[in-house]
């Protein structure tokens, strides 16, 4: 318990941002979804540190970051496949190409 | 206590250092392995934080599944993204501009909140007490995931799988 809980927070503030602007500036589909993967892990910091230095007696967090896992897990498959299936229908990745509803 | 610091600090900027070679990398691929470098630095701050467990499932699903999938994606779709072609969009400065003023007020977020931080005693055995509020409190929680993860299954499925029909189209 040597370190701040701040020095933690901050971590994970700029792990969010980085994530934020990989999201944000990104052309290739599976970049944007590596961002996200990025904002989801500063999530999990940030609960698992309020978890240790605020209420480590209940495991509130610990079971938060948990399902934090599952859904991240499911996102990703989700995502993935539907990358892969614009792929073959529309032979592209880039997502300012996939503009099927606006046509 | 200078060891943990220097080994917090070690494990803080390899994260970030990794995470900013994700989002910046001309080469998807190359920033598929530093994605997993960053995850590796989370695990490392999971244990600082007396979460054992958590980081042994960050290995297990951010490196073993996540991660892999990402590869396998990259590789399936590669021929597309040449490391010659622009990977930003139009709008990288704002969203470089946004992302930065975000940082800013949230550290100061996190440095005028005043969390009120104390030395709670943890329970003897984390993991197992994990496994009983997963199994009694969280129930319905858990089986809601495990619902989720089995429709996240079946769609991945449905959506990616080649049409058998396209050839009568």
């Amino acid at each position: 318990m040597s370190i701040p809980l701040n020095w933690f927070l901050v971590v994970a503030a700029g792990l969010f941002c980085i994530g934020l602007y990989g999201v944000l500036s990104r052309r290739n589909a599976i970049g944007i979804l590596m961002g996200i993967e990025l904002m989801l892990n500063a999530v999990n910091i940030n609960l698992i540190a309020f978890w240790r230095y605020l209420d480590p007696a209940r495991l509130t967090g610990q079971v938060f970051a948990v399902f934090v896992f599952a859904v991240a897990a499911a996102e990703v498959a989700v995502g993935l496949a539907l990358v892969i299936a614009i792929y073959r229908n529309r032979d592209t990745v880039v997502v300012e190409e996939i503009d099927l509803l606006k046509e | 206590m200078l060891v943990s610091v220097l080994v917090f600090v070690f494990a803080s900027l390899v994260t970030l250092g990794a995470a900013v070679a994700v989002v910046t990398n001309k080469n998807i691929l190359h920033s598929a392995f530093y994605l997993i470098l960053a995850f590796v630095g989370v695990a490392a701050i999971y244990v600082m934080l007396e979460a054992p467990f958590i980081a042994m499932v960050q290995v297990l699903v951010y490196i073993g599944a996540i991660a892999i999938l990402i590869v396998f994606a990259i590789m399936l779709t590669r021929r597309l993204m040449s490391k010659d072609m622009d990977q930003k969009n139009a709008q990288w400065i704002p969203s470089a501009l946004g992302s930065l003023t975000l940082f800013v007020v949230l550290g100061w977020i996190v440095y005028t909140a005043g969390w009120p931080a104390q030395e709670g005693a943890m329970p003897a055995e984390p993991i197992s007490q994990l496994g009983q509020d997963l199994l009694t409190t969280y129930l319905v929680p858990f089986e809601i995931a495990s619902v989720l993860l089995l429709a996240a299954l079946v769609g991945a499925i449905l959506i990616g799988r080649e049409r058998e029909t396209r050839s009568a189209e």
